[in-house]
C-alpha cells in the first residue's frame, strides 16, 4: 500500500517534470490565464530574449481590470489604460493565444471566464499573473497568482520552478443557517486563521457545510484563499463539479469526457491522509460576517461591535488595529450595524456570477435603494450580464435604484474610473479592504452579495435576515 | 537579473505588520507596460498627499535613510496582490535586501526572480536589527549571502536561512528560463506522457 496522500499531493506529483536533490521540482502547468497588467512586461521579456511561447494553445487571455464599465462604444479614454489594452491585444495575436476583447460577449473577469468556459478543470495545474487564481481550485485544481517573471518563465517553458507547499485542512463542520453564504464562511475563516495563516499551506476546505455549497459558492471561498495568506485553496471535486463541467465550450466532449471523469474521480484525498495543519469551524457558529477595518482578518458579526484596541495585547497588532480604526473613522466599541455607508459594490471574481446576482435581486424585489447610496452591479463577464438580463434582474436592479454595469473588475481595485473618493465609505461584494485599494482614501467594508444588498437599503451595515 | 553577494547599507526600519502590496505601490502606477521607473510610485500614499504634494517624514525620505538599501520590515510583509510592480518599485529605489519575520509567498518568490534577498528570522532579532534600522545613518548592516551571515553596527552577527537553489540563483544573478529550457528533452517527455494519460487537456 502506498501512503495515503491529500489532493494536492495527487496534483501535484501528477505535474512533476522533474525533481532536483534539495527538493526543488519543475512543475508542469496546465492552463494559463494572462490579462493587461501582470503580461506586458513578460512579453516584453520574450521578445528580448528572442523566446518564443511554447504552447500558445494552453493559455486564454482578457482584459478586464482597466476597461471601463460604462458605455464602451467610445472604447478607453484613460491612455495608459488604453495602451495596456492594445498592448495585450497585439502580443496575443503575435504569439497566437486566444483573446477575448472588450467588445466579446465571453469578455469578463479573468477568474469567472475560465470556469465559464470549461478553461478551468479539476486536477489541472492554472496560473495567472494574479493572486486570486486561488478562485479556480473550486475545481480540484491547483491554481496559483504568480509574478511577470513567472509569467514569462510559462510562456516561454510552460513550468514552473518550485517546491511543494504544506497541506493544511479547513473542515467546516455542519449547516450554515439562512443568510449565511459562502462568502461570510470564507471571512470567519480567515478572521480565525489570520492573513498570514495560510503562508507556505495550500488549503483544503472540506466539511458538510462546504460540500453543501454551489460551484458558485465554492469559487467565493477559494477565491479568498490568498486572504489568509495561502498559496492555493482546493475543494475536492465531486458531483456539483463535474455537473457544473460538463458542456461547457472547453470541457472534455464525449468519447474524452467519459476518461476524464474517471480520471477526476481519484483526485479527491485519500482517507487516512494526514495534513500539515489542521482547523475545524462550526458553520452554526457563524453569522454573517462584515470586516471592520484594512486588513480581511478584522472581521466581526453582523451583530457585533468595532473592537478595542487596548484589548490587544500583542504591540504589533495593537498598533495595525489603531491605524485601521484612524484610516476607516470608526470608533472602539461602536455597533457594526450604526456605520452608515455612501457606497455599495455587488461584483468582482469573489462575488460577481449569476448566483450572485439572483441573491441581490431576490431581496431586491420592492425595495429602494437608500437616498444618497450609490449602488453599483457590475456583473463578471458578458455571459453573466446576458444572463442575468434574460432573467429580467436587471430590470429589478434598476427598479430598485442600483446603477447596472459592464463587466470587468471594476471598483474591486479601481484601475478603471469606477473608485470612491476620500472618506467615501463602501459595502463591498469584494475581496480586499487594504487603504486605498477601492480609492484613495476609500473606506472598504467586505460583505457578502445579500448583505451589501441590506446595506444599500438601509443606508448603514445591516443584517440580511432582518430582510426576511 | 543583478548578482547578490554581499550588500553593505543603510538599513531603513518599518515596523508596520501586514504592510500589504497595494501600500507597497498603489494602483495607478500599474498602468505601465515597462518594468524601470516604478521607484516614483513606492509607498505613494504614505509619501504624497491627494494632490501629489511630498508629505515629511516617510522613513525612506529622512536624509538618513535616502540610501537604504536594506528594509527591516514587520510581519507579513508583501501580503495581497501579485504584482511584480512591488518589488521593481523597491529595486529601482535601492532596496536589494528586506529583512522580516515573515513574506506573503508571492511577494517573497518575486524578489527572488529581481535580486532582492528577503530574509526571515524570528521575531527577537528582527527587533533587534529594528533597533539598529532606528540609528540613522548609522544603521549600517553588512549581509553576505555566501555564508548566510548578517553583520550588525556593533559587529554583532546573526545567521539566516535560504533555500539552497534560490540561493545560488542569487549568487549567480541566474536567469530560471535559461535554466529551465536546458531541460527541454523533460518537457517533452511529460507531454507526450500526459498527452496519452489526459488526453483532454491537448490542444
Amino acid at each position: 500500500m502506498s501512503k495515503p496522500r491529500t489532493l494536492f499531493d495527487k496534483i501535484w506529483d501528477t505535474h512533476v517534470v522533474s525533481r532536483q536533490d534539495d527538493g526543488t521540482c519543475l512543475i508542469y502547468i496546465d492552463r494559463h490565464l494572462i490579462h493587461e497588467v501582470t503580461s506586458p512586461q513578460a512579453f516584453e521579456g520574450l521578445r528580448l530574449s528572442g523566446r518564443k511561447v511554447r504552447r500558445p494553445g494552453a493559455a486564454l487571455a482578457v482584459a478586464d481590470h482597466n476597461v471601463p464599465t460604462s458605455d464602451r462604444s467610445r472604447g478607453i479614454d484613460d491612455e495608459e489604460s488604453r495602451i495596456q489594452v492594445e498592448t495585450l491585444e497585439r502580443n496575443c495575436a503575435e504569439y497566437g493565444i486566444e483573446y477575448y476583447g472588450m467588445d466579446d460577449v465571453r469578455q469578463g473577469i479573468v477568474h469567472i471566464i475560465g470556469p465559464e468556459q470549461g478553461f478551468t478543470l479539476p486536477g489541472m495545474t492554472i496560473v495567472c499573473g494574479d493572486s486570486h487564481t486561488s478562485t479556480h481550485g473550486a475545481f480540484g485544481a491547483l491554481a496559483f497568482g504568480i509574478g511577470t517573471s513567472e509569467v514569462e518563465h510559462v510562456l516561454a517553458t510552460q513550468t514552473l520552478i518550485q517546491k511543494p507547499a504544506k497541506n493544511m485542512r479547513i473542515t467546516v463542520e455542519g449547516q450554515a443557517h439562512a443568510g449565511v453564504t459562502a462568502k461570510d464562511l470564507v471571512l470567519a475563516i480567515i478572521a480565525k486563521l489570520g492573513t498570514a495563516g495560510g503562508t507556505g499551506h495550500v488549503v483544503e476546505y472540506a466539511g458538510e457545510a462546504i460540500q453543501a455549497l454551489s460551484m458558485e459558492g465554492r469559487m467565493t471561498v477559494c477565491n479568498m484563499s490568498i486572504e489568509a495568506g495561502a498559496r492555493a485553496g482546493l475543494i475536492a471535486p465531486d458531483e456539483t463539479t463535474f455537473d457544473y463541467v460538463q458542456g461547457r465550450p472547453m470541457a472534455p466532449k464525449a468519447g474524452q469526457w467519459e476518461t476524464a471523469l474517471a480520471y477526476w474521480k481519484t483526485l479527491p484525498s485519500d482517507p487516512g491522509a494526514t495534513y500539515d495543519t489542521e482547523v475545524t469551524l462550526n458553520a452554526a457558529d457563524i453569522e454573517p460576517q462584515v470586516t471592520w477595518g484594512t486588513s480581511p482578518e478584522d472581521v466581526a458579526p453582523i451583530s457585533g461591535h468595532v473592537p478595542n484596541p487596548a484589548n490587544v495585547s500583542d504591540e504589533g497588532k495593537r498598533d495595525a488595529m489603531r491605524r485601521s480604526l484612524d484610516y476607516m473613522g470608526l470608533s472602539a466599541g461602536m455597533a457594526v450595524q450604526d456605520i452608515k455607508i455612501d457606497t455599495v459594490f455587488i461584483g468582482s471574481c469573489t462575488n460577481g456570477r449569476i448566483e450572485d446576482l439572483r441573491q441581490v435581486a431576490a431581496l431586491a424585489k420592492g425595495r429602494q435603494v437608500a437616498p444618497g447610496v450609490h449602488a453599483m452591479i457590475v456583473p463578471g463577464s458578458g455571459l453573466v450580464k446576458n444572463q442575468a438580463e434574460e432573467e429580467g434582474l436587471d430590470k429589478i436592479f434598476k427598479a430598485a435604484g442600483f446603477d447596472w454595469r459592464e463587466p470587468g473588475c471594476s471598483m474591486c481595485l479601481a484601475m478603471n474610473a469606477d473608485k470612491l473618493a476620500p472618506g467615501e465609505r463602501c459595502a463591498s461584494t469584494s475581496n480586499r479592504n487594504f487603504e486605498g485599494r477601492q480609492g484613495r482614501g476609500g473606506r472598504t467594508h467586505l460583505v457578502s452579495p445579500g448583505m451589501a444588498t441590506a446595506a444599500a437599503f438601509a443606508g448603514r451595515l445591516a443584517d440580511v435576515r432582518d430582510l426576511g | 537579473m543583478d548578482k547578490f553577494t554581499t550588500l553593505r547599507g543603510v538599513a531603513a526600519p518599518l515596523p508596520m505588520v501586514n504592510v500589504d502590496t497595494d501600500k507597497i505601490i498603489p494602483k495607478q502606477f500599474l498602468k505601465t507596460i515597462a518594468r524601470t521607473g516604478l521607484s516614483k510610485g513606492l509607498f505613494y500614499e504614505m509619501r504624497f498627499d491627494e494632490d501629489g504634494k511630498p508629505k515629511e517624514g516617510f522613513v525612506l525620505d529622512q536624509p538618513a535613510y535616502k540610501n537604504a538599501q536594506i528594509l527591516v520590515a514587520g510581519d507579513n510583509f508583501g501580503c495581497g496582490s501579485s504584482r511584480e510592480h512591488a518589488p521593481w518599485a523597491l529595486l529601482d529605489a535601492g532596496i536589494r535586501c528586506i529583512v522580516s519575520t515573515g513574506f506573503a509567498d508571492i511577494f517573497y518568490n518575486n524578489c527572488f526572480k529581481n535580486g532582492i534577498l528577503p530574509i526571515v528570522l524570528p521575531k527577537a532579532q528582527v527587533d533587534m536589527l529594528m533597533d539598529d534600522a532606528g540609528r540613522g545613518a548609522n544603521a549600517i548592516l553588512s549581509i553576505d549571502l555566501k555564508d548566510q551571515v548578517i553583520t550588525g553596527p556593533d559587529g554583532g552577527t546573526i545567521s539566516f536561512e535560504v533555500d539552497p537553489f534560490r540561493k545560488h540563483c542569487l549568487l549567480n544573478g541566474l536567469d530560471d528560463i535559461g535554466l529551465t529550457l536546458e531541460k527541454a528533452d523533460k518537457i517533452d517527455d511529460y507531454e507526450a506522457k500526459q498527452n496519452h494519460s489526459q488526453p483532454w487537456l491537448a490542444g
